[in-house]
Protein backbone atom coordinates (compact mmCIF):
# COMPACT_ATOMS: atom_id res chain seq x y z
CA UNK A 1 0.00 0.00 0.00
CA UNK A 2 1.07 3.33 -0.86
CA UNK A 3 2.95 5.70 1.48
CA UNK A 4 1.81 9.38 1.20
CA UNK A 5 5.03 11.47 0.62
CA UNK A 6 6.30 14.16 3.49
CA UNK A 7 4.57 12.02 6.30
CA UNK A 8 6.01 10.70 9.48
CA UNK A 9 5.20 7.06 8.09
CA UNK A 10 7.18 7.77 4.87
CA UNK A 11 10.18 9.21 6.55
CA UNK A 12 10.31 6.43 9.05
CA UNK A 13 9.50 3.81 6.03
CA UNK A 14 12.87 5.67 4.37
CA UNK A 15 14.54 5.00 7.86
CA UNK A 16 14.04 1.34 7.65
CA UNK A 17 15.28 1.28 3.78
CA UNK A 18 18.16 2.63 4.49
CA UNK A 19 19.12 0.15 7.35
CA UNK A 20 18.30 -2.46 5.25
CA UNK A 21 20.65 -0.99 2.22
CA UNK A 22 23.94 -2.69 2.23
CA UNK A 23 25.42 -0.66 -0.28
CA UNK A 24 24.60 2.92 1.32
CA UNK A 25 26.02 0.84 5.23
CA UNK A 26 29.11 0.77 2.98
CA UNK A 27 29.12 4.12 1.23
CA UNK A 28 28.24 6.07 4.52
CA UNK A 29 30.51 3.59 6.97
CA UNK A 30 32.58 6.98 8.20
CA UNK A 31 29.78 9.74 7.41
CA UNK A 32 28.22 11.12 10.35
CA UNK A 33 25.28 14.08 10.07
CA UNK A 34 21.58 15.17 10.65
CA UNK A 35 19.27 16.32 8.20
CA UNK A 36 16.07 18.38 7.59
CA UNK A 37 14.61 17.66 3.88
CA UNK A 38 12.13 20.25 3.55
CA UNK A 39 9.36 20.09 1.86
CA UNK A 40 8.35 23.56 0.89
CA UNK A 41 4.95 24.84 0.27
CA UNK A 42 3.44 23.94 -3.23
CA UNK A 43 -0.40 22.64 -4.95
CA UNK A 44 -2.24 21.34 -2.11
CA UNK A 45 0.35 21.12 0.43
CA UNK A 46 0.16 24.70 2.41
CA UNK A 47 2.65 23.98 5.10
CA UNK A 48 6.31 23.14 4.73
CA UNK A 49 7.17 19.96 6.11
CA UNK A 50 10.61 19.05 7.62
CA UNK A 51 11.51 15.40 7.48
CA UNK A 52 14.37 14.88 9.86
CA UNK A 53 16.82 12.10 9.88
CA UNK A 54 19.85 11.62 12.04
CA UNK A 55 22.50 9.35 9.80
CA UNK A 56 25.43 7.60 12.02
CA UNK A 57 28.22 5.85 9.95
CA UNK A 58 25.55 3.54 7.44
CA UNK A 59 22.67 3.68 9.50
CA UNK A 60 19.87 5.48 10.13
CA UNK A 61 19.64 6.52 14.14
CA UNK A 62 16.11 8.68 13.93
CA UNK A 63 13.35 9.73 11.52
CA UNK A 64 10.26 11.66 12.35
CA UNK A 65 8.34 14.16 9.95
CA UNK A 66 7.43 17.75 12.22
CA UNK A 67 5.93 21.43 11.18
CA UNK A 68 8.26 22.40 13.58
CA UNK A 69 11.39 23.59 12.11
CA UNK A 70 13.01 24.04 16.03
CA UNK A 71 12.42 20.77 16.92
CA UNK A 72 15.89 20.00 15.96
CA UNK A 73 18.82 21.81 14.96
CA UNK A 74 20.66 19.69 11.97
CA UNK A 75 23.68 19.97 10.64
CA UNK A 76 22.24 20.13 7.21
CA UNK A 77 19.08 21.57 5.44
CA UNK A 78 18.17 20.63 2.08
CA UNK A 79 14.74 22.12 0.84
CA UNK A 80 12.85 22.15 -2.56
CA UNK A 81 9.10 22.07 -3.57
CA UNK A 82 6.91 18.76 -3.48
CA UNK A 83 7.62 18.76 -7.22
CA UNK A 84 11.24 18.49 -7.23
CA UNK A 85 11.33 15.86 -4.48
CA UNK A 86 9.37 14.03 -6.30
CA UNK A 87 11.62 14.04 -9.82
CA UNK A 88 14.75 13.12 -7.16
CA UNK A 89 12.36 10.37 -5.99
CA UNK A 90 11.11 9.12 -9.17
CA UNK A 91 15.00 9.12 -10.79
CA UNK A 92 14.33 12.38 -13.63
CA UNK A 93 16.54 14.30 -11.50
CA UNK A 94 20.16 13.20 -10.23
CA UNK A 95 20.05 14.41 -6.64
CA UNK A 96 23.99 15.64 -7.12
CA UNK A 97 22.57 17.95 -10.31
CA UNK A 98 19.81 19.31 -8.55
CA UNK A 99 21.91 20.42 -5.96
CA UNK A 100 24.61 22.01 -8.44
CA UNK A 101 21.49 23.73 -10.22
CA UNK A 102 20.31 24.97 -6.80
CA UNK A 103 16.65 22.74 -7.57
CA UNK A 104 18.20 21.78 -3.95
CA UNK A 105 19.26 23.94 -1.73
CA UNK A 106 21.90 22.56 0.96
CA UNK A 107 22.99 24.70 3.61
CA UNK A 108 25.68 23.39 5.62
CA UNK A 109 29.26 21.64 5.59
CA UNK A 110 29.64 21.16 1.70
CA UNK A 111 32.85 19.91 1.64
CA UNK A 112 31.74 17.09 4.01
CA UNK A 113 28.55 15.92 1.35
CA UNK A 114 30.66 16.02 -1.43
CA UNK A 115 32.73 13.29 0.10
CA UNK A 116 30.06 10.96 -0.07
CA UNK A 117 28.22 11.23 -3.15
CA UNK A 118 27.35 7.55 -3.15
CA UNK A 119 25.66 7.92 0.13
CA UNK A 120 23.31 10.82 -1.40
CA UNK A 121 22.72 8.36 -4.58
CA UNK A 122 21.76 5.35 -2.45
CA UNK A 123 19.36 7.53 -0.08
CA UNK A 124 17.75 8.04 -3.73
CA UNK A 125 17.74 4.50 -3.97
CA UNK A 126 16.29 3.43 -1.02
CA UNK A 127 13.67 6.17 -1.56
CA UNK A 128 12.30 4.59 -4.73
CA UNK A 129 12.02 1.38 -2.75
CA UNK A 130 8.91 2.90 -1.21
CA UNK A 131 5.26 3.03 -2.87
CA UNK A 132 4.81 6.31 -2.43
CA UNK A 133 2.19 8.51 -3.02
CA UNK A 134 2.52 11.76 -4.07
CA UNK A 135 0.11 14.82 -2.98
CA UNK A 136 -0.93 16.66 -6.12
CA UNK B 1 17.39 21.84 -16.23
CA UNK B 2 21.49 22.02 -16.95
CA UNK B 3 24.33 23.78 -18.20
CA UNK B 4 27.00 24.05 -21.07
CA UNK B 5 29.82 25.80 -20.42
CA UNK B 6 32.91 26.37 -22.50
CA UNK B 7 36.09 28.65 -22.77
CA UNK B 8 36.24 31.19 -25.64
CA UNK B 9 38.28 28.49 -27.91
CA UNK B 10 41.77 29.19 -29.97
CA UNK B 11 42.44 26.71 -32.47
CA UNK B 12 44.34 25.60 -35.65
CA UNK B 13 48.10 26.98 -36.41
CA UNK B 14 48.98 29.53 -35.41
CA UNK B 15 46.94 30.03 -32.41
CA UNK B 16 49.46 31.09 -30.37
CA UNK B 17 49.35 34.42 -32.17
CA UNK B 18 46.30 35.05 -30.56
CA UNK B 19 48.06 36.19 -27.53
CA UNK B 20 49.70 38.66 -28.97
CA UNK B 21 46.09 40.68 -29.19
CA UNK B 22 45.48 40.17 -25.11
CA UNK B 23 44.62 43.43 -23.35
CA UNK B 24 46.27 43.44 -20.00
CA UNK B 25 49.93 44.68 -18.26
CA UNK B 26 50.96 41.63 -16.60
CA UNK B 27 51.08 37.45 -17.59
CA UNK B 28 51.88 34.98 -14.87
CA UNK B 29 52.79 31.72 -16.32
CA UNK B 30 52.33 28.05 -14.25
CA UNK B 31 54.35 24.90 -15.97
CA UNK B 32 56.57 22.24 -15.48
CA UNK B 33 59.94 22.43 -15.49
CA UNK B 34 60.51 19.88 -18.31
CA UNK B 35 58.58 22.42 -20.83
CA UNK B 36 60.49 25.55 -19.48
CA UNK B 37 63.65 23.50 -20.27
CA UNK B 38 62.34 22.80 -23.72
CA UNK B 39 61.97 26.37 -24.69
CA UNK B 40 57.93 26.62 -24.43
CA UNK B 41 57.91 29.57 -21.52
CA UNK B 42 59.79 31.32 -23.70
CA UNK B 43 57.46 31.16 -27.18
CA UNK B 44 54.77 32.24 -25.03
CA UNK B 45 56.64 35.30 -23.18
CA UNK B 46 57.56 36.34 -26.40
CA UNK B 47 53.66 36.78 -27.79
CA UNK B 48 53.12 38.57 -24.79
CA UNK B 49 55.93 40.94 -25.51
CA UNK B 50 54.32 41.67 -28.66
CA UNK B 51 51.16 42.46 -26.65
CA UNK B 52 52.70 44.53 -24.49
CA UNK B 53 52.59 42.58 -21.23
CA UNK B 54 55.47 41.39 -18.56
CA UNK B 55 55.81 38.52 -17.54
CA UNK B 56 56.64 36.15 -14.82
CA UNK B 57 57.20 32.40 -14.64
CA UNK B 58 56.62 29.32 -11.94
CA UNK B 59 57.77 26.40 -13.69
CA UNK B 60 57.95 23.94 -10.48
CA UNK B 61 54.60 22.09 -11.11
CA UNK B 62 55.37 18.31 -10.40
CA UNK B 63 53.10 15.52 -11.56
CA UNK B 64 50.03 15.57 -9.16
CA UNK B 65 50.58 18.82 -8.32
CA UNK B 66 50.52 19.27 -4.33
CA UNK B 67 48.59 21.70 -2.43
CA UNK B 68 51.65 22.87 -1.02
CA UNK B 69 53.07 23.48 -4.72
CA UNK B 70 50.36 25.16 -5.17
CA UNK B 71 50.99 27.91 -2.38
CA UNK B 72 53.85 28.53 -2.92
CA UNK B 73 52.80 29.22 -6.43
CA UNK B 74 50.27 31.95 -5.45
CA UNK B 75 52.26 33.61 -3.16
CA UNK B 76 54.93 34.26 -6.25
CA UNK B 77 51.70 35.11 -8.22
CA UNK B 78 50.65 37.50 -5.47
CA UNK B 79 53.79 39.36 -5.14
CA UNK B 80 53.94 40.10 -9.18
CA UNK B 81 50.01 40.78 -9.50
CA UNK B 82 49.04 39.62 -12.99
CA UNK B 83 45.78 40.30 -14.49
CA UNK B 84 46.33 37.17 -16.82
CA UNK B 85 47.22 33.87 -15.66
CA UNK B 86 48.27 31.21 -18.06
CA UNK B 87 48.29 27.65 -17.24
CA UNK B 88 51.04 25.91 -20.06
CA UNK B 89 51.59 22.31 -20.22
CA UNK B 90 49.32 18.99 -19.21
CA UNK B 91 46.62 18.61 -16.95
CA UNK B 92 49.04 19.12 -13.71
CA UNK B 93 50.03 22.61 -15.17
CA UNK B 94 46.76 23.59 -16.32
CA UNK B 95 44.90 22.56 -12.54
CA UNK B 96 47.76 24.26 -10.76
CA UNK B 97 47.08 27.08 -12.26
CA UNK B 98 43.42 26.98 -11.81
CA UNK B 99 44.36 26.24 -8.23
CA UNK B 100 46.45 29.32 -7.76
CA UNK B 101 44.20 31.64 -9.52
CA UNK B 102 41.80 30.53 -6.72
CA UNK B 103 44.34 31.55 -4.20
CA UNK B 104 45.41 34.24 -5.71
CA UNK B 105 41.67 35.95 -5.61
CA UNK B 106 41.02 34.38 -2.35
CA UNK B 107 44.29 34.72 -0.29
CA UNK B 108 42.65 33.35 2.98
CA UNK B 109 41.02 30.28 1.57
CA UNK B 110 41.41 26.68 1.27
CA UNK B 111 41.66 25.06 -1.91
CA UNK B 112 40.29 21.89 -0.28
CA UNK B 113 36.77 23.82 -0.37
CA UNK B 114 36.09 24.70 -3.59
CA UNK B 115 32.84 22.78 -3.89
CA UNK B 116 30.64 23.55 -6.92
CA UNK B 117 28.03 25.12 -4.70
CA UNK B 118 29.66 28.13 -3.55
CA UNK B 119 30.91 31.88 -5.21
CA UNK B 120 34.45 31.27 -5.87
CA UNK B 121 34.33 35.14 -6.59
CA UNK B 122 36.76 34.44 -9.54
CA UNK B 123 37.92 37.24 -12.21
CA UNK B 124 37.72 40.41 -9.85
CA UNK B 125 42.04 40.64 -10.33
CA UNK B 126 42.66 38.17 -13.14
CA UNK B 127 41.10 35.87 -16.23
CA UNK B 128 42.77 32.23 -16.77
CA UNK B 129 44.14 31.11 -19.72
CA UNK B 130 44.68 26.92 -20.62
CA UNK B 131 47.39 26.43 -23.66
CA UNK B 132 47.55 22.20 -23.51
CA UNK B 133 51.03 20.60 -24.67
CA UNK B 134 49.78 17.04 -24.64
CA UNK B 135 46.19 16.17 -26.36
CA UNK B 136 44.61 13.74 -24.11
CA UNK B 137 43.11 15.88 -20.50
CA UNK B 138 41.46 18.46 -21.79
CA UNK B 139 41.54 20.40 -18.80
CA UNK B 140 41.92 23.33 -21.15
CA UNK B 141 38.02 23.19 -21.42
CA UNK B 142 36.56 22.02 -17.56
CA UNK B 143 36.05 23.33 -14.38
CA UNK B 144 37.25 20.31 -12.25
CA UNK B 145 40.91 19.90 -10.79
CA UNK B 146 43.02 17.68 -8.70
CA UNK B 147 45.59 18.35 -6.38
CA UNK B 148 47.13 15.79 -3.89
CA UNK B 149 47.60 16.86 -0.55
CA UNK B 150 51.57 15.38 0.68
CA UNK B 151 50.39 16.13 4.21
CA UNK B 152 47.46 14.09 4.64
CA UNK B 153 48.28 11.82 1.70
CA UNK B 154 44.57 12.58 -0.09
CA UNK B 155 43.68 13.34 -3.45
CA UNK B 156 41.38 16.38 -3.52
CA UNK B 157 39.35 16.03 -6.73
CA UNK B 158 37.44 19.88 -6.58
CA UNK B 159 34.89 21.27 -9.35
CA UNK B 160 33.22 24.79 -9.05
CA UNK B 161 32.45 26.21 -12.85
CA UNK B 162 33.84 28.95 -12.09
CA UNK B 163 37.29 27.56 -12.66
CA UNK B 164 36.84 27.02 -15.98
CA UNK B 165 39.73 29.02 -17.92
CA UNK B 166 38.22 32.28 -19.84
CA UNK B 167 40.31 30.64 -23.07
CA UNK B 168 41.81 27.83 -24.48
CA UNK B 169 44.64 28.12 -27.15
CA UNK B 170 45.04 24.97 -28.85
CA UNK B 171 47.89 25.14 -30.80
CA UNK B 172 49.42 22.20 -32.58
CA UNK B 173 52.94 23.44 -32.69
CA UNK B 174 52.98 22.30 -29.25
CA UNK B 175 52.10 18.98 -29.69
CA UNK B 176 54.35 17.88 -32.88
CA UNK B 177 57.48 16.37 -30.76
CA UNK B 178 55.59 14.34 -27.98
CA UNK B 179 56.80 11.29 -27.91
CA UNK B 180 55.01 7.71 -28.74
CA UNK B 181 54.04 6.63 -25.15
CA UNK B 182 52.74 10.01 -24.61
CA UNK B 183 51.01 10.35 -27.28
CA UNK B 184 49.06 6.75 -26.94
CA UNK B 185 48.64 7.38 -23.24
CA UNK B 186 46.88 10.65 -23.83
CA UNK B 187 45.07 9.56 -26.81
CA UNK B 188 43.55 6.74 -24.65
CA UNK B 189 42.46 9.45 -22.49
CA UNK B 190 40.52 11.65 -24.54
CA UNK B 191 39.22 8.22 -26.31
CA UNK B 192 37.92 7.52 -22.86
CA UNK B 193 36.52 11.00 -21.71
CA UNK B 194 34.45 10.82 -25.30
CA UNK B 195 32.99 7.71 -25.13
CA UNK B 196 31.76 7.64 -21.35
CA UNK B 197 30.37 10.92 -21.78
CA UNK B 198 28.52 9.55 -24.68
CA UNK B 199 26.70 7.15 -22.49
CA UNK B 200 27.10 8.72 -18.76
CA UNK B 201 23.42 9.07 -16.64
CA UNK B 202 24.65 12.83 -16.87
CA UNK B 203 24.87 12.67 -21.04
CA UNK B 204 22.64 15.49 -23.00
CA UNK B 205 21.81 16.60 -26.44
CA UNK B 206 25.00 19.47 -26.34
CA UNK B 207 27.36 16.98 -25.45
CA UNK B 208 26.36 14.26 -27.58
CA UNK B 209 27.88 15.44 -30.91
CA UNK B 210 31.25 16.51 -29.43
CA UNK B 211 31.25 13.01 -27.72
CA UNK B 212 30.71 11.52 -31.26
CA UNK B 213 33.15 14.05 -33.64
CA UNK B 214 36.07 13.46 -30.94
CA UNK B 215 36.01 9.32 -31.28
CA UNK B 216 35.28 9.52 -34.84
CA UNK B 217 38.72 11.93 -34.98
CA UNK B 218 40.66 10.17 -32.44
CA UNK B 219 39.76 6.47 -34.25
CA UNK B 220 41.01 7.97 -37.31
CA UNK B 221 44.53 9.94 -35.99
CA UNK B 222 45.66 8.51 -33.30
CA UNK B 223 47.26 5.63 -35.08
CA UNK B 224 49.00 8.29 -37.20
CA UNK B 225 50.20 10.59 -34.21
CA UNK B 226 51.22 7.38 -32.51
CA UNK B 227 53.17 6.21 -36.19
CA UNK B 228 54.75 8.66 -37.39
CA UNK B 229 54.89 12.22 -34.35
CA UNK B 230 55.65 14.58 -37.51
CA UNK B 231 52.66 14.10 -39.31
CA UNK B 232 51.33 17.66 -38.26
CA UNK B 233 47.23 16.63 -39.82
CA UNK B 234 47.05 13.86 -37.42
CA UNK B 235 48.95 15.97 -34.73
CA UNK B 236 46.25 19.05 -35.40
CA UNK B 237 43.47 16.45 -35.38
CA UNK B 238 44.14 14.39 -32.32
CA UNK B 239 44.85 18.49 -30.27
CA UNK B 240 41.59 19.26 -31.73
CA UNK B 241 39.80 15.85 -31.09
CA UNK B 242 41.38 16.05 -27.39
CA UNK B 243 39.76 19.48 -26.58
CA UNK B 244 36.29 18.28 -28.03
CA UNK B 245 35.91 15.23 -25.98
CA UNK B 246 37.23 18.01 -22.81
CA UNK B 247 34.01 19.85 -23.90
CA UNK B 248 31.77 16.33 -24.57
CA UNK B 249 33.08 15.24 -20.54
CA UNK B 250 33.11 18.67 -19.19
CA UNK B 251 29.69 19.33 -20.24
CA UNK B 252 28.45 15.45 -19.41
CA UNK B 253 30.61 13.09 -16.81
CA UNK B 254 32.96 10.34 -16.83
CA UNK B 255 31.38 7.09 -15.78
CA UNK B 256 33.28 3.56 -14.42
CA UNK B 257 36.62 3.52 -16.66
CA UNK B 258 37.71 6.77 -15.06
CA UNK B 259 36.52 5.38 -11.76
CA UNK B 260 38.94 2.39 -12.46
CA UNK B 261 41.13 4.18 -14.05
CA UNK B 262 41.82 6.71 -10.83
CA UNK B 263 41.53 3.52 -8.60
CA UNK B 264 44.89 2.04 -10.70
CA UNK B 265 46.76 5.09 -11.19
CA UNK B 266 46.53 5.36 -7.19
CA UNK B 267 47.52 1.70 -6.75
CA UNK B 268 49.77 1.09 -9.15
CA UNK B 269 51.52 4.22 -10.07
CA UNK B 270 50.63 3.97 -13.99
CA UNK B 271 49.60 6.91 -16.38
CA UNK B 272 46.08 7.96 -16.48
CA UNK B 273 45.33 7.04 -19.85
CA UNK B 274 46.75 4.23 -19.79
CA UNK B 275 44.68 3.27 -16.88
CA UNK B 276 41.02 4.45 -18.11
CA UNK B 277 42.04 3.12 -21.55
CA UNK B 278 42.73 -0.27 -20.81
CA UNK B 279 39.27 -0.31 -18.65
CA UNK B 280 37.18 1.11 -21.05
CA UNK B 281 36.50 -1.70 -23.09
CA UNK B 282 35.59 -4.18 -20.16
CA UNK B 283 33.31 -1.49 -18.68
CA UNK B 284 31.50 -0.96 -22.25
CA UNK B 285 30.76 -4.70 -21.98
CA UNK B 286 29.26 -4.54 -18.77
CA UNK B 287 27.18 -1.56 -19.25
CA UNK B 288 26.27 -2.99 -22.48
CA UNK B 289 22.30 -3.41 -21.56
CA UNK B 290 21.80 -0.07 -20.14
CA UNK B 291 23.79 1.68 -22.89
CA UNK B 292 23.08 -0.60 -25.40
CA UNK B 293 21.67 1.67 -27.93
CA UNK B 294 23.94 4.61 -27.35
CA UNK B 295 26.91 2.41 -28.19
CA UNK B 296 25.10 1.00 -31.13
CA UNK B 297 24.75 5.09 -32.55
CA UNK B 298 28.79 5.13 -31.75
CA UNK B 299 29.05 2.23 -33.56
CA UNK B 300 27.22 3.30 -36.54
CA UNK B 301 28.79 6.86 -36.39
CA UNK B 302 32.22 5.41 -36.99
CA UNK B 303 30.98 3.86 -40.40
CA UNK B 304 30.76 0.28 -39.14
CA UNK B 305 27.74 -2.36 -40.08
CA UNK B 306 25.11 -1.22 -37.54
CA UNK B 307 24.82 -3.50 -34.84
CA UNK B 308 21.64 -4.58 -32.64
CA UNK B 309 22.04 -2.61 -29.63
CA UNK B 310 23.09 -5.90 -27.36
CA UNK B 311 25.97 -6.58 -29.82
CA UNK B 312 27.56 -3.21 -30.01
CA UNK B 313 29.08 -3.06 -26.79
CA UNK B 314 31.12 -5.77 -27.69
CA UNK B 315 31.64 -4.43 -31.36
CA UNK B 316 32.77 -1.26 -30.14
CA UNK B 317 35.38 -2.85 -26.91
CA UNK B 318 37.02 -5.30 -29.52
CA UNK B 319 37.89 -1.87 -32.16
CA UNK B 320 38.75 -0.11 -29.26
CA UNK B 321 41.11 -2.86 -28.10
CA UNK B 322 42.36 -3.64 -31.85
CA UNK B 323 43.26 0.57 -31.64
CA UNK B 324 45.03 -0.23 -28.29
CA UNK B 325 47.20 -3.44 -29.94
CA UNK B 326 48.34 -0.92 -32.85
CA UNK B 327 49.42 2.48 -30.46
CA UNK B 328 51.20 -0.31 -27.81
CA UNK B 329 48.74 0.20 -25.61
CA UNK B 330 48.14 -2.77 -23.24
CA UNK B 331 44.72 -4.51 -23.15
CA UNK B 332 45.23 -6.75 -19.65
CA UNK B 333 46.03 -6.23 -15.82
CA UNK B 334 49.56 -8.78 -17.10
CA UNK B 335 50.41 -6.25 -19.54
CA UNK B 336 50.38 -3.55 -17.64
CA UNK B 337 52.74 -5.32 -15.62
CA UNK B 338 50.67 -6.56 -12.95
CA UNK B 339 51.35 -9.72 -11.25
CA UNK B 340 49.33 -12.51 -10.06
CA UNK B 341 50.87 -11.92 -6.29
CA UNK B 342 50.37 -7.71 -7.28
CA UNK B 343 46.85 -8.02 -8.35
CA UNK B 344 45.59 -10.65 -5.34
CA UNK B 345 46.65 -7.97 -2.62
CA UNK B 346 45.85 -4.84 -4.45
CA UNK B 347 42.05 -6.23 -5.58
CA UNK B 348 40.34 -5.53 -2.12
CA UNK B 349 41.70 -1.88 -2.35
CA UNK B 350 40.75 -1.46 -6.16
CA UNK B 351 37.24 -2.10 -5.22
CA UNK B 352 36.41 -0.33 -2.69
CA UNK B 353 38.52 2.84 -3.84
CA UNK B 354 36.43 2.56 -7.38
CA UNK B 355 32.93 2.22 -5.74
CA UNK B 356 33.71 5.43 -3.88
CA UNK B 357 35.04 7.18 -6.74
CA UNK B 358 32.34 9.44 -7.48
CA UNK B 359 32.86 8.84 -11.42
CA UNK B 360 31.46 5.30 -11.03
CA UNK B 361 27.77 6.92 -9.67
CA UNK B 362 27.17 8.58 -12.87
CA UNK B 363 28.13 4.83 -15.18
CA UNK B 364 24.69 4.04 -16.73
CA UNK B 365 24.98 0.53 -15.32
CA UNK B 366 25.43 0.99 -11.47
CA UNK B 367 27.77 -1.66 -9.84
CA UNK B 368 28.15 -3.09 -7.02
CA UNK B 369 30.88 -4.30 -5.15
CA UNK B 370 30.92 -7.63 -6.03
CA UNK B 371 30.75 -6.42 -9.88
CA UNK B 372 33.48 -4.10 -9.48
CA UNK B 373 36.03 -7.07 -7.78
CA UNK B 374 34.72 -9.30 -10.99
CA UNK B 375 35.64 -6.34 -13.62
CA UNK B 376 39.02 -6.27 -11.96
CA UNK B 377 39.58 -10.09 -11.93
CA UNK B 378 38.53 -10.00 -15.95
CA UNK B 379 41.15 -7.44 -16.47
CA UNK B 380 43.30 -9.36 -15.55
CA UNK B 381 42.71 -12.23 -16.91
CA UNK B 382 40.99 -10.54 -20.67
CA UNK B 383 38.51 -11.90 -20.21
CA UNK B 384 35.26 -10.73 -22.42
CA UNK B 385 32.44 -9.22 -19.85
CA UNK B 386 29.17 -11.54 -19.82
CA UNK B 387 27.81 -10.50 -16.43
Amino acid sequence: MAIKFATDEWIKALCAQLNANEAYAQAAKDWEGDFYFIVEPEGSLTETIYLYMDLWHGKCREAFATKNPDERNPAYRMSAPMSTWRKVIEKQLDPIQGMMTRKLKLKGDMMRVMKVPKAAIEIVNSCTKIETEFLE
Amino acid sequence: MWYFRTPEIVFGEDALSHLDELEGQRAFIVTDPTLASLGFVEVIQKHLRAAGMESAVFAEVEPDPSLQTVRRGAQTMREFGPDWIIGLGGGSSMDAAKAMWFLYENPEADPAGINPFDKLGLRRKARLIAIPTTSGTGAETTWYLVLTDLESRRKLALLNPEIMPDIAIVDPSLVINLPPQITADTGMDALTHAVEAYISTWHNDFSDGLSLKAIQLIFEYLPRAYADGGDAEAREKMHNAATIAGMAFGNSVTGLAHAMGHTMGAVWHIPHGRAVGLALPYVLEFTRAEAGERLAEIVCFLGMEPEPAGRAAYVLAHRIRELMRRIGQPVTLPELGISADDFESALAELTEKTELDASALTNARMATTAEIERLYRYAFAGKEVDF
